[in-house]
């Protein structure tokens, strides 16, 4: 118990103090583990593309990023929970909606895990989900667009870690609360009222096939712990849930002492095809929840942001046969299924072993009754009774576990900072390899589906140190980057990466390159604020809001030169980029404004508000280098006085354009 | 004078009615590549339209001042579905009465036709390439953005190669065999 605790503490002072008698520096040590043809094997020709797509949480930047591998190049950032003023996304009157919440607008979030859907437990390119931690949302973003296309917020959630995993063929994404809470709509109690009041709500995400669109089917109020995280079940076991879960002890205050007292917690196993059945004789109840669901669509180029207002939920204590806990080392962090569905994998970050469950084993201790007494009226499974194996000795505070596809498993081990890698079947160390520096989450192509690509492993390492030059106290986060295609595993790179990658999953080129969008067609833009083309600009006064129906085109704005804007107006300029070519966006930023730039791609309309706070006349420009002539695209608003006279006018002089047409009708 | 051989008959025959292709495909195009475009840009002319990338070029070319190319400014695009309809009736006209004076004929009016064409390509070409807007934002002096009437041809960043396309291959076709056959029976006819 304690003394375990103390015990793993001692021995990872003695791993360090050797490590530190080593007359050589780790650097030294890295190199003999490094591939010597490392150089060849990551080296990306220029004009030549990476094999596979690394699609990357930001953790504490509440965004995702793209890369590249083998070469480790960071391709692009897509915003996700946070505002990025580098485009606009949260600060243009579009994409505000989709960070609206239930407790309003929150435009951060701490963003943890991938998950790519899948269909029949295989990559199917079409979406990454993305949750948000901190105020529990769960995003789904597309990978033809490569932008957030829906948000949708969970309700009776303390913080969304246990998320956004998905089941086989993607009908739920899943999100269990890493706090529990009391419902939101009886939340005023003591803390101290933990073990009456708290639950551990459990929600099922539904994804719609064809749309990928969200929505909440039901959540299950299952007893008081944290849920840490979670896998779908696949192939034999398709239709089960696994979480795990850590203070099951049920504290509320000192969690670091009081959530690490008993030998072992749980790990949750979920029939939910049993929870369907049970929704299907209507054993659900719809409760009073507050949560936003916001929606971006690709036709009006704007979100819409909906407040729901009642959830669907399920008491497992009316729901018998559906729930079962199994015991797991010291409070098991990650909980992965292996390609065939066949073995669990618990990681209890505390213990010394890895505790390997059967499915085989599990079905049948349910049949049997195999129980170790209940937790909460849940059953819970003897130990021994499911138990596969346990891999002895593997390493200090395992993590997370991917698999290679070949019969192996490779796991993280933060305390002694090295990848492991271990028969599944025989429960043997084959190799293990030092990571620079505490490695959290690990990623190998298709490592959580039913067919690995295998190939690389890489590593997401929580400390970096001296790996890179150093930049003052706050430091780039590190991956590395590892070929698993041998016997040993072998080092390749090094790369820095952006915000603090929780998660990753990486998918062949193939699968996404060739849906990737190019252009918005112009004459499919159903935006209530177009303009499709010059003729079609204007300046409309309501009140004391300005719209500014706009178009940027290679290189000017039309209209350039606006008058009549008075102090205490507020304007509105909805740009629509009129370019049809790909790689062609317009910026759009005007002087002294307290919100953002935009970006806007082609055949795109979006819109900057713009609050003028000074009488004069304000300079707009381009801020995307457009064309030769991009430092000519620029213009002029003139701001008058409140109550002054000057009329509302506009125009562009001019343009190439008009010329060009003109041309063409004198012929 | 003896009729043409059932061979003759046949092959022109047969390229006449292929002329029908033309209606359903380009029958020239101009490629264009850009160090920024480096998958290239086309434009396909059939016989009565304009298709690929135009909008995208015209975006382009408004720098240097040309004018945009639209479909109002090829009155051919009227003129030639019937002018082609005729070709393809006077081939099979040829090819039915089987006789040889008729077959000279047929030979003058198609190399005159392409003749007319290819000089009515180029000086379309001509004006277009020639037809500056003296305010555009880039003049260089001297130059001139005439497309290549057939080949390749670099004009500043870009290179442009202009080659008949599957319609204009067929036409190539209808002259060859033609003339062909007006060797071939000359021949073996003396």
């Amino acid at each position: 118990m304690k003394n375990d605790f103390l015990k793993i503490s001692v021995l990872a002072f003695v791993v360090l103090g050797i490590v530190s008698c080593k007359p050589k520096s780790n650097k030294t040590a890295s190199s003999s583990f490094l591939a010597g043809d490392a150089a060849e094997k990551v080296y990306v020709k220029p004009g030549t593309h990476d094999e596979f797509y690394n699609i990357v949480s930001g953790g504490f930047n509440g965004q995702l990023s793209v890369v590249g591998l083998p070469s480790g190049r960071t391709l692009r950032v897509i915003p996700v929970f946070s505002q990025f003023a580098e485009n606009g996304w949260g600060y243009s009157e579009e994409t505000k909606p989709m960070l609206n919440t239930s407790h309003g607008f929150v435009p951060w979030d701490d963003s943890h895990h991938v998950a790519l859907s899948t269909t029949k437990s295989e990559h199917d390119g079409r979406w990454a989900f993305i949750n948000g931690n901190n105020t529990p949302r769960i995003a789904r973003v597309s990978l033809s667009t490569f932008r957030t296309e829906e948000i949708i917020e969970i309700p009776n959630s303390g913080g969304n870690h246990s998320s956004p995993f998905l089941t086989a063929n993607s009908e739920y994404a899943v999100a269990g609360t890493r706090f529990s809470v009391p419902p939101d709509n009886k939340a005023d109690v003591p803390i101290s009222s933990f073990k009456q009041n708290f639950k551990g709500y459990i929600s099922f995400i539904s994804i719609d096939k064809n749309t990928g669109r969200m929505g909440i089917k039901f959540q299950l109020k299952t007893p008081g712990v944290s849920f840490d995280l979670s896998r779908a079940g696949k192939g034999k076991s398709e239709g089960w849930f696994f979480f795990s879960t850590y203070n099951t002890e049920q504290a509320n205050t000192l969690l670091e002492v009081n959530a690490s007292q008993k030998d072992k917690d749980f790990i949750l196993a979920v029939n939910w095809k049993k929870a369907e059945e049970y929704l299907a004789q209507g054993k659900g109840k719809k409760e009073a929840a507050k949560f936003a669901h916001n929606v971006y669509s690709d036709e009006t180029h704007s979100a819409t942001s909906t407040i729901m207002n009642e959830v669907m939920t399920l008491d497992p204590k009316e729901c018998p046969d559906m729930l079962y806990f199994m015991p797991c080392p010291k409070s098991p962090h990650g909980c992965d299924v292996d390609p065939t569905g066949q073995y669990i994998v618990g990681s209890g970050k505390l213990a010394a072993v890895i505790p390997v469950f059967s499915f085989d084993k599990i079905e049948k201790a349910i049949v049997n009754k195999t129980f170790d007494g209940s937790f909460d009226g849940i059953p819970v499974l003897k130990y021994e009774s499911v138990l596969h194996g346990e891999v002895k000795k593997p390493g200090l505070g395992p993590l997370h576990t991917e698999f290679d596809g070949k019969g192996n498993a490779i796991t993280s081990f933060f305390v002694s900072s090295e990848l492991v890698k271990w028969n599944i079947e025989k429960l043997e160390v084959v190799d293990r390899v030092p990571t620079f520096y505490s490695v959290g989450h690990l990623s190998i192509p298709g490592g959580p589906t039913a067919k690995p690509w295998g190939k690389y492993v890489v590593a997401y390492n929580k400390i970096t140190k001296d790996r890179y030059l150093p930049t003052g106290p706050e430091l780039t986060q590190s991956a590395q980057l590892y070929d698993i295609s041998g016997e040993k595993m072998k080092l390749l790179l090094d790369f820095p990466t952006i915000g603090e990658p929780h998660y990753a999953e990486s998918i062949p080129a193939t699968l996404i390159e060739k849906n990737s969008k190019k252009i918005f067609k112009l004459e499919d833009n159903k935006h209530p604020y177009v303009s499709k083309g010059e003729k079609e600009t204007k300046v409309v006064r309501k009140g004391n809001e300005v719209h500014v129906y706009m178009t940027s085109i290679r290189s000017h704005f039309s209209p350039d030169n606006i008058e009549g804007v008075k102090l205490g107006d507020v304007v509105y300029f909805h740009l629509t980029n009129l370019e049809q070519d790909w790689d062609v966006p317009h910026g759009f930023a005007v002087r002294g404004n307290q919100n953002a730039e935009i970006l806007v791609m082609p055949g795109e309309t979006s819109t900057l508000k713009w609050t003028p706070t000074k009488v004069g006349v304000v300079p707009m420009y381009c801020t995307d280098f457009c064309s030769a002539l991009h430092q000519e695209m620029q213009g002029y608003i003139r701001v008058s006085p409140a109550g002054s006279s000057v009329p509302l006018s506009w125009g562009t002089g001019k343009t190439p354009q008009t010329q060009a047409d003109q041309k063409v009708a004198k012929k | 004078m003896k009729p043409l051989k059932r061979i003759s008959q046949i092959a022109l025959a047969v390229s006449s009615l292929l002329l029908i292709i033309t209606y359903f495909v380009p029958i020239w195009k101009i490629d264009l590549w850009a160090p920024q475009y480096p998958e290239g840009l086309s434009m396909f002319i059939w016989l009565n339209k304009l298709s690929g990338q135009v909008e995208i070029i015209n975006g382009l070319n408004h720098y240097i001042g040309m004018a945009h190319i639209k479909e109002e400014m090829f009155p051919e695009f009227k003129i030639l579905p019937y002018a082609v309809a005729i070709i393809i009736l006077l081939g099979l006209l040829t090819a039915f009465l089987r006789n040889r004076k008729i077959l000279f004929a047929l030979a003058a009016i198609l190399v005159l036709a392409g003749a007319i064409a290819m000089y009515d390509f180029w000086s379309w070409g001509y004006k277009y390439g020639h037809n500056l807007d003296p305010t555009a934002a880039i003049k260089v002096p001297g130059m001139a953005y005439q497309p290549p009437l057939i080949g390749y041809k670099e004009m500043l960043n870009f290179g442009a190669y202009s080659i008949p396309d599957i319609g204009g291959w067929l036409f190539v076709l209808l002259g060859l065999v033609t003339l062909s056959t007006v060797l071939f029976e000359v021949k073996t006819n003396k």
